[in-house]
C-alpha cells in the first residue's frame, strides 16, 4: 500500500521506510529510547524483527544477512548501552565495506547533553567506525534522513550508516504526512560508476605485454557482484589469480587457476608468484598489511594495475602505475572489451613458461599435514566439512586459526558463501553472522567454523537460533587454546602460554542442550565424517558439533609480520626439503 | 612540504569533527584549521594547513574527499594563491618600549587597536610568516598574549572554489 501523503508518527515513518527500502528482517532488541518504534514494529507484519540476545549479536547478524544476500542489513538498538554494544558490530562491518543501516534510539532532544540515563554521544562514538552518521533533531527530517542512510549504505564502496533517533522525534502522537523520497541527489556524495577508458587501455596493455602476470582479487569482487566479469577475465587471459582473505570465492577455488589465498597465512605459490610477478592486477583489494607483508618487499619487480571504486584506496599502502577508479564489475566489463578487440593479435602468449614457474611452487605441496594422525588434526575437520557438505554450503567463520584453516581447505566455488571478519577480526562474530544467512537463505545449508573461545564471546545467541529455529550447524574446533594466540607466542615468544589456555571450559553438548539444541562431541578422526553427516542430516536443528582437535596444530604457511612475501615459514614436516 | 587546503562542506552539525577526527584517527599532521559559512549559509568553507610528505597530502585530500559531508577539496598550494592570517597581540607597553612598538607596528602596517597606560593591542594581517617575523621583532618579555585565527587562503585569477 503506498502510504505517501498519509499522516505518521517518527515511529511509524521508521517502519514504513523499512518496509519501503524492502527490509525483511530487523535484528534488535528493545530499551527505553525505541520503544516506540518497537510499538510500531509490533502492530505490523510485513518487516520481521528477529530479537537477538545481546546488541552485537544485532549487527554482526544484521551482517551476515547482508554479506550473504548483497542486501542491506538492518538493525535497530536502544540508547546508551544499547548502542555501545553493537558499536563492535558497526566496526566489524566498515572494516569489511559491509552495507548496514543502524537506526539506535537516543535520550529525547531536550536532555541531549545532560548525562540522562541512558545517554551516549553515539554519533560521536560511531563516527570513526561508520561510512556515514545521522542525528535526527527533527521528525521532517526523518523520512528523507532514512532513505539517504539506504543509499550511501548500499553505493559506492559500501559501508554502515548509523541514524540516530531521539525518543521524542518518534513521538506516537505527533503525526506529520508521510514523503519517501524515491531518488536522492546529493551534491556531497557522487560515487563513481564508471572507470577512467584511458586509464583502462593502458592497464591492457601492460597485461598484454606481461610475462608473469598475477590477478590478485580481493572483497570489492564480491561486493562489486564483478565474479561473472573477473571469471571471464581470468578464463580469457589466463592469467593465475590469487584472492585475499575476503574475496574466497569470487573465482572458483577448485579451478587450476586459482593459486590460492596470498598474505600471511597464503600458499606458497601465491606468495611466490606475487613475489616474482612483472604486472600485477589488483582488483577490488586493498593492500592490507596482512597481504602485503613488509612493504619494501612487496612486489618488487611488478607494475601494478588497481581497480578500486574507492580513491582513497589507492596507493594508500602501495604506490600503483595504474590506478583506475570505478565500480568493478563496469571496470571489467570495459576491460574486457578492450582485451578482446586487442588480443588475438597476440595468441600463443609466453606465460607458459611462467605457469611451469608455479606449478613446481605448487609441488612443494604448503599446506602439506599429518593424514596419519590419530588426533583430529583441524585441516582434516574443514576436508572433511567440505566433503560432507559437497561444497554446498554457507560458512560463517570466528577469528583465528579455525578461521585460516577453514579458509584454506575448503573450497568456494562461489562468492558469498565464505562470511568471515577479515578487517577487524571480530571474534564472537561467527554465530550471529550464520543467524542472519539462515534467516536470508532458510533451505541452505548454514555452518559456523569456530573456536572454543570465539564461540563464547556471542554463545547467548543459541538462545536467539532456538527461537527462531534456526537450524545452524556449528563446527567447534576445540583445541583447548586460543590456538592463534598460541602459535604467536610459541613462534615470538619462546611458548611462553600467556592466558591463552582457556581454562575451565564449558561442557559444549551440556549446553547446547540447556538451549534445546542438539549437542555433539567428537574426539576421534575415524568418527568425525558419520558425525557431521548425522549433524547436517538433521535439517530443522541446531548442532554444536564439539570437535576435539590437535590443541598443537599451527596454521602454515606463515610469514611472520614485518617478513617480506618471499619470507615464509613452511610446515615443519616440509623443512627439509630444498625450495626453489 | 606545507599545504593549505581548502574544503567546500555541508554546513551541517558534527562536520567539523568528522575533519578533526579524520586527522588524528589517521595520524595526520593538522598545523591550524579555520571554518565559516560563506555567502551560501548551507555551506562552510575550512581552510586548513598541513604538512607531509606527497603520499600523505595525496591521502589527506582523498580522505577529505571521502568524508560524506564534502562538497569540493582543493589544493591551493598547488598553484598561485593569496595567503592570510590575523593576529592580536598583545604588548606591554610603557616607557621607551612604547615608542619603539608603535614604530614596529607601523614598519609592519599592523594597527594598534587598543590603548592603555601599559599596553597595546596590536592587529596585524599577513601570512604566517609575517606574523611569525612580527612576533620574533617584539623584544623579549613584553608579550602578555598573542591570538592568531590561522591562515585562510584564496587561488589567485579569475577562478572560484565555488558549486
Amino acid at each position: 500500500m503506498d502510504m505517501n501523503g498519509v499522516d505518521l508518527s517518527g515511529a511509524e515513518i521508521v517502519v514504513q521506510a523499512l518496509i519501503d527500502e524492502g527490509v525483511e528482517y530487523v535484528f534488535g532488541y528493545p530499551g527505553g529510547a525505541v520503544l516506540h518504534m518497537y510499538d510500531a514494529l509490533f502492530k505490523q507484519d510485513q518487516v520481521k524483527h528477529i530479537l537477538v540476545r545481546h546488541e552485537q549479536a544485532a549487527a554482526h547478524a544484521a551482517d551476515g544477512y547482508a554479506r550473504a544476500t548483497g542486501r542491506c542489513g538492518v538493525c535497530l538498538v536502544t540508547s546508551g548501552p544499547g548502542a555501545t554494544n553493537a558499536v563492535t558490530g558497526i566496526a566489524t562491518a566498515y572494516m569489511d565495506s559491509i552495507p548496514m543501516v543502524c537506526i539506535s534510539g537516543q535520550v529525547p532532544t531536550p536532555v541531549i547533553g545532560s548525562d540522562a540515563f541512558q545517554e551516549v554521544d553515539t554519533v560521536g562514538i560511531t563516527r570513526p567506525c561508520v561510512k556515514h552518521n545521522f542525528l535526527v533533531k527533527d521528525v521532517r527530517d526523518l523520512a528523507t534522513t532514512l532513505r539517504k542512510a539506504f543509499y550511501i549504505a548500499m553505493t559506492g564502496r559500501p559501508g554502515p550508516v548509523v541514524v540516530d533517533i531521539p525518543k521524542d522525534v518518534t513521538d506516537p502522537n505527533i503525526k506529520i504526512p508521510y514523503h519517501y523520497p524515491r531518488e536522492i541527489q546529493m551534491r556531497s556524495y557522487q560515487p563513481i560508476e564508471r572507470g577512467h577508458l584511458g586509464q583502462i587501455k593502458r592497464a591492457v596493455e601492460l597485461m598484454l605485454q606481461a610475462k608473469r602476470p598475477v590477478l590478485y582479487t580481493g572483497g570489492g569482487v564480491v561486493l562489486g557482484e564483478a565474479a561473472a566479469q573477473l571469471t571471464e577475465l581470468a578464463r580469457l587471459t589466463g592469467f593465475p589469480l590469487t584472492s585475499t582473505l575476503m574475496g574466497l570465492g569470487a573465482y572458483p577455488m577448485t579451478d587450476p587457476q586459482f593459486i590460492g589465498m596470498l598474505g600471511m597465512h597464503g600458499t606458497y605459490e601465491a606468495n611466490m608468484a606475487m613475489h616474482e610477478t612483472d604486472v600485477l592486477i589488483a582488483i577490488g583489494a586493498r593492500f592490507d598489511d596482512r597481504v602485503t607483508g613488509k612493504i619494501e618487499h612487496f612486489c618488487p619487480h611488478a607494475k601494478i594495475v588497481h581497480v578500486d571504486v574507492d580513491p582513497s584506496s589507492i596507493s594508500k599502502n602501495v604506490r600503483v602505475d595504474v590506478p583506475i577508479v570505478g565500480q568493478v564489475a563496469s571496470v571489467l566489463t570495459d576491460m574486457l572489451g578492450l582485451w578482446k578487440e586487442q588480443a588475438p593479435a597476440s595468441t600463443g602468449r609466453p606465460v607458459a613458461d611462467w605457469w611451469a614457474k608455479i606449478e613446481e611452487w605448487r609441488r612443494v605441496d604448503c599446506l602439506h599435514y599429518d593424514r596419519h594422525s590419530d588426533k583430529i588434526k583441524p585441516q582434516f575437520a574443514v576436508e572433511t566439512l567440505y566433503q560432507v557438505t559437497k561444497g554446498d554450503l554457507y560458512l560463517t567463520s570466528d577469528v583465528g586459526q579455525h578461521q585460516m584453516f577453514a579458509a584454506q581447505f575448503y573450497p568456494f566455488d562461489k562468492p558469498r558463501r565464505w562470511i568471515n571478519s577479515g578487517g577487524l577480526g571480530t571474534m564472537g562474530f561467527g554465530l550471529p553472522a550464520a543467524m542472519g544467512v539462515q534467516l536470508a537463505f532458510p533451505q541452505a545449508q548454514v555452518a559456523c567454523i569456530s573456536g572454543e573461545a570465539s564461540i563464547l564471546m556471542c554463545i547467548q545467541e543459541m538462545a536467539t537460533c532456538q527461537q527462531y529455529k534456526l537450524p545452524i550447524k556449528v563446527v567447534l574446533l576445540n583445541n583447548g587454546y586460543m590456538g592463534m594466540v598460541r602459535q604467536w607466542q610459541e613462534f615470538f615468544y619462546e611458548s611462553r602460554y600467556s592466558n591463552s589456555y582457556v581454562d575451565a571450559l564449558p561442557d559444549f553438548v551440556k549446553l547446547a542442550e540447556s538451549f534445546g539444541h542438539v549437542g555433539m562431541r567428537v574426539e576421534r578422526p575415524a568418527d568425525l565424517a558419520a558425525a557431521m553427516q548425522e549433524a547436517f542430516a538433521m535439517k530443522d536443528r541446531f548442532v554444536f558439533l564439539d570437535v576435539v582437535v590437535d590443541p598443537t596444530e599451527n596454521v602454515y604457511p606463515m610469514i611472520a609480520a614485518g617478513k617480506g612475501q618471499h619470507e615464509m615459514h613452511l610446515p615443519p614436516s616440509l623443512s627439509d626439503r630444498e625450495l626453489a | 612540504m606545507r599545504h593549505i587546503i581548502a574544503v567546500l562542506l555541508e554546513n551541517e552539525a558534527g562536520a567539523l569533527s568528522r575533519v578533526a577526527g579524520l586527522f588524528s584517527a589517521r595520524g595526520y599532521n593538522i598545523e591550524s584549521l579555520t571554518v565559516a559559512p560563506t555567502d551560501d549559509p548551507t555551506l562552510s568553507r575550512m581552510t586548513l594547513v598541513t604538512n607531509g610528505n606527497e603520499e600523505i597530502v595525496e591521502q589527506i585530500k582523498k580522505q577529505l574527499n571521502k568524508l560524506i559531508d564534502t562538497v569540493k577539496v582543493f589544493d591551493l598550494t598547488e598553484g598561485p594563491h593569496i595567503e592570510r592570517e590575523m593576529m592580536m597581540i598583545k604588548v606591554r607597553a610603557a616607557g621607551e618600549n612604547r615608542e619603539e612598538l608603535k614604530r614596529l607596528a607601523d614598519i609592519f602596517r599592523a594597527k594598534i587597536i587598543d590603548v592603555t597606560d601599559t599596553s597595546y593591542v596590536v592587529e596585524l594581517t599577513g601570512a604566517s610568516k609575517k606574523l611569525d617575523a612580527f612576533i620574533d621583532a617584539v623584544p623579549t618579555g613584553l608579550i602578555v598574549e598573542v591570538v592568531r585565527s590561522g591562515p585562510t587562503g584564496i587561488a589567485r585569477g579569475d577562478k572560484g572554489l565555488t558549486l
